[in-house]
């Protein structure tokens, strides 16, 4: 990487001018001649039969052209492993309009299609949907002593119990967070393009177009007539990891009237799939009076469907952020009936990690410790599950400039000990942590003839900043300015890319990009060493740059051809590359870090809270691009504070059904809510997580930023509330 | 583009003709009176700049502008548009050169998944045209119709106050 590589740039995204145009395509907004509308029709009850369906009013209205449920629905798989995404959850994966069970409240039971969006909708409000409604039960604090082991297994060292009762001091707290929807401003939506003889060309609302092929090929009997689009992600935050309703339910209607169809899920449906599961942790910590942790005990029951058992890591960060020998982690699932959760946003870890930093902030005031200094006591560069230590940590780092942004050196360590007017104002700060992946990823670089840098993969940009990024390794590695170089993603037919999940895709599809390229300079290479005469004759790739558009030979720099004229003889130039993580990482733990340091003022009056100042320091690796990287982050802080506050679907549990599936009752921050957010990136080299050296920043910034708040507002006001989110009435 | 869908006609209720001037260009549609100005524009004229987030109102990624103003398409028939100025995203640059806010959003990286982005613009021109955006605690405050999931508001109050100046004077221009 020569001194003008675009890696490690703040370039605008590559995607932006179509995106403020309006010219960016989502997946409903494809047009097809003759397309039909669907809309879904769910179920009211949460558990029972559909004793019968009336579909004759709806049937009635011109311009309906048909009505789908279980009882005329195309051939579909009976057995499981179809269904069985690359994200599913052990168990038995929901078939929409498989039969007549209800499993859940919001169910899908039928699919009006009309000639228009408006006639669909209109007729699906004349579906009568009788059923024999059975009892129901979606309260997870009422199956505590029903729950089961998940299928996962948690590690644990040492001797809890018997250091937890000889430790000089302890604190035993539960803490819950309640059920929360991804609610991607771009609804869910799939639009099929029915072609003869079953083809369908499919667009799709997705973290993984193969995987969404994949489905519709195994679940129809399709194989190899599906292709799976999705060149723009209107948001998505894990509800795109596994193909939701909307795509076999148009699919279905596709495939029986041989015609292309649309189907687009309300606001309301968009309550109806995966969520982030409500849990109930347990923290029960020994401790000296220095701080230092002896025995930690951390608890997880978290919800699941009757039919899969969801699960995620939860509480196993409690094992590896701190020192501790004797650490007993525990993982119990609660079923209910209600759909299974699904990914979001650091899965498992903006909930595990803000129970356990909320408890950390505990034991530093029950040892009258600085916060910070408990963490720095209990440090370690040693994952302690494992046993391995840190491909790279420094989290040090971010404790130390975080620190010293935020001026917490001023703070007084009594809470409700500062004050503007009717304001109480309170700093707090929490660790953050999750895990460097890597997946095995492809990518193909191909030099067009016209001396353009063509790149692709079938991964996703969810507003993350992929195409972008991508771009700047592919010119980097081929030493060719941006507007030369163009990334493809989001079509299932590009080389094989894992689920833009996880903060993994820099980590795989990058590496898969760089060796594609790198394969793709041999070839320029060889290419520029067919003439007799060619001043590269006998050289070797260490022996040549790339650099502004030109292939130069180093030893005489004055040596040097334009990639443009070699294209013009060799014709156009392709590589393929297929990267697997690196025997390595074996030897080692791979994460990233960050602290977040919180200010904020409560009206003691109303308990209103405002989040009035944020520093979250980050530890990632090599940063890419540190403009999208730190929007990233900063979306996360955001999402962080919506969780500390606002963020909670209420179940009616008569109903067994949700109560607040809109955007005006399930609250999400908007601009008045959210002040200065200073998000940086410290220094941090690794050598092991990828040749890029770079660990992926899509769910870092969310993690400890609800324990901050909740640790902020606890010193701004005494009160220690522990069940997110924290609304004014819990402060009053 | 320009060709409507022709939909069954209900029992007894008629098209409406309307005329309104759709970024710059006369256009006269017949109009179903329940059509919305959000599914005239993404159905009808298949112009999805325009985006549908919740339907309801709530959520803001349907704002455009009528008669300067910002108004949520899906809560507007369109038939209450006859003989008005619509302005959607799509009409917002001239020719090749983008509008202050739209550059500004690029600038500042103002989005993310792009979704709610044309909402955003459209809200901010129209809290320009209202003259009302005097502090960032002012633009924080008009822009809390749009909602971003992305969370990338601190950067669209960035790029609303790196580029009002800019973006008074492109007004000033439009009206000469």
């Amino acid at each position: 990487m020569n001194s003008t590589s675009p890696i490690g740039q703040p370039l605008p995204r590559v995607d932006g001018r179509l995106k403020v145009t309006g010219q960016a395509k989502y997946a409903a907004e494809f047009e097809i001649p003759g397309l039909l509308h669907g809309s879904v029709v769910n179920s009211t009850i949460a558990r029972g039969r559909v004793r019968r369906i009336d579909t004759t009013a709806a049937e009635a209205v011109a311009g309906v052209v048909l009505v789908l449920t279980h009882e005329n629905r195309p051939p579909v798989a009976s057995y499981d492993e179809p269904y069985q995404d690359d994200d599913a959850a052990d168990g038995s994966p929901f078939r929409p309009l498989y039969n007549d069970r209800v499993l859940y409240s919001g169910q899908p039971l039928a699919l009006v299609v009309a000639e228009s969006l408006e006639l669909a909708r209109y007729a699906g409000s004349l579906v009568r949907i009788e059923y024999d409604v059975e009892p129901h039960q979606t309260d997870l604090a009422a199956v505590r002593e029903q729950a089961h082991p998940a299928p996962e297994e948690v590690p644990s060292r040492g001797d809890f119990e018997a250091a937890y009762r000889g430790a000089p001091l302890q604190i035993d707290h539960e803490y819950g967070t309640p059920i929360e929807h991804h609610n991607p401003m771009e609804p869910h939506a799939s639009t099929v393009h029915y072609q003869p003889g079953d083809e369908l060309i499919i667009h799709d609302k997705t973290q993984g177009v193969q995987n969404c092929m994949r489905y519709v090929e195994g679940v129809f009997g399709l194989e190899g007539k599906v292709q799976v689009h999705s060149p723009f992600v209107g948001g998505a935050f894990g509800s795109g990891l596994r193909p939701q309703y909307q795509l076999p339910l148009a699919v279905m209607a596709a495939l029986k009237l041989k015609r292309s169809v649309r189907v687009v899920l309300k606001r309301q449906q968009m309550f109806t799939f995966g969520y982030r599961p409500r849990t109930l942790q347990r923290l029960a910590i020994g401790f000296s009076p220095n701080g230092r942790l002896e025995a930690l005990h951390h608890g997880s029951l978290g919800q699941t469907s009757r039919f899969e058992d969801f699960t995620e890591h939860e509480v196993e960060w409690s094992g590896a952020l701190y020192a501790c020998d004797n650490v007993q982690l525990e993982y119990r699932l609660g079923s209910l009936d209600v759909y299974t959760p699904i990914d979001m946003r650091a899965p498992g870890a903006a909930i595990g990690v803000y129970a356990l930093e909320a408890a950390m902030d505990e034991v530093a005031y029950a040892a009258a410790i600085d916060p910070l200094q408990l963490r720095l006591r209990n440090y370690t560069e040693i994952n302690g599950n494992q046993g391995k230590p840190y491909s790279s940590k420094e989290l040090c780092a971010c404790y130390e400039q975080g620190a010293e942004r935020f001026g917490w050196s001023r703070r007084p360590l009594e809470a409700r000990s500062m004050r503007d007017g009717h304001e109480l104002i309170g700093w707090g700060m929490a660790t953050g942590v999750w895990e460097a992946m890597q997946m095995p990823a492809s990518a193909k670089a191909c030099l067009a003839a016209d001396g353009r840098l063509i790149v692709s993969s079938a991964t996703a940009d969810i507003g993350t900043g992929t195409y972008t990024v991508m771009t700047q390794i592919a010119a980097s590695a081929l030493g060719l300015p941006m507007d030369r170089v163009e990334f493809r993603l989001g079509d299932s037919r590009f080389a094989q890319a894992p689920l833009e999940g996880g903060s993994a895709t820099v980590s795989s599809v990058g590496s898969a990009v760089h060796q594609a390229c790198v394969g793709l300079r041999e070839k320029i290479l060889d290419a520029a060493q067919q003439s007799p005469a060619s001043p590269f004759t006998g050289a070797s790739l260490d022996d040549v740059a790339f650099e502004d558009g030109e292939l130069v030979l180093k030893r005489e720099p004055a040596r040097r051809v334009p990639l443009t004229q070699l294209i013009q003889t060799s014709g156009t130039l392709e590589a393929e590359a297929s990267v697997k993580p690196g025997d390595e990482r074996e030897k080692y733990a791979t994460g990233t870090h960050s602290a977040i340091f919180v200010e904020v003022r409560v009206d003691e009056a109303l308990g209103t809270v405002r989040v009035t100042r944020v520093v979250s320091a980050v530890a990632a690796g090599k940063v890419i691009n540190p403009k999208t990287a730190a929007s990233q982050i900063l979306g996360g802080v955001v999402w962080g504070i919506g969780m500390a506050l606002h963020e909670e679907t209420w179940t009616d549990h008569r109903l067994g059904r949700y109560m607040n599936h809109n955007l005006a009752e399930y609250h999400v921050p908007v601009n008045a809510d959210i002040h200065d957010i200073d998000v940086f990136f410290v220094e941090e080299q690794d050598s092991v997580v990828n040749d890029l050296g770079s660990k992926g920043v899509g769910e870092i910034g969310i993690v400890g930023v609800a324990a901050a708040v909740a640790n902020a507002i606890y010193h701004a006001t005494g009160k220690r509330v522990r069940d997110l989110p924290i609304t004014p009435d819990k402060l009053l | 583009m320009s060709a409507t869908t022709p939909i069954p006609e209900a029992d007894g209720i008629a098209a409406c003709p309307v005329s309104l001037e759709l970024n710059g260009q006369r256009r006269h549609l017949d109009i179903e009176p329940w059509t919305t100005l959000l599914d005239l524009l993404r159905d009808r004229l298949a112009m999805t700049g325009t985006k549908k987030g919740c339907d309801h109102g709530q959520c803001g990624a349907c704002t455009v502008l009528v008669d300067g103003k910002r108004v949520n398409a899906c809560l507007t028939l369109a038939v209450m548009c006859d003989g008005k100025q619509v302005t959607t995203i799509e009409g917002l640059a001239r020719g090749d050169e983008l509008h202050p806010i739209q550059q500004a959003f690029i600038d500042h990286d103002a989005f993310q998944c792009g979704y709610c982005t044309p909402g955003q613009i459209c809200s901010a021109v129209g809290m320009v045209n209202e003259g009302r955006a005097r502090s960032r605690d002012d633009i924080r405050e008009q822009m809390s119709g749009n909602i971003c999931r992305c969370g990338a508001y601190p950067h669209i109050l960035e790029a609303i106050e790196d580029a009002l100046p800019a973006a008074r004077a492109w007004a000033g221009e439009g009206e000469r």
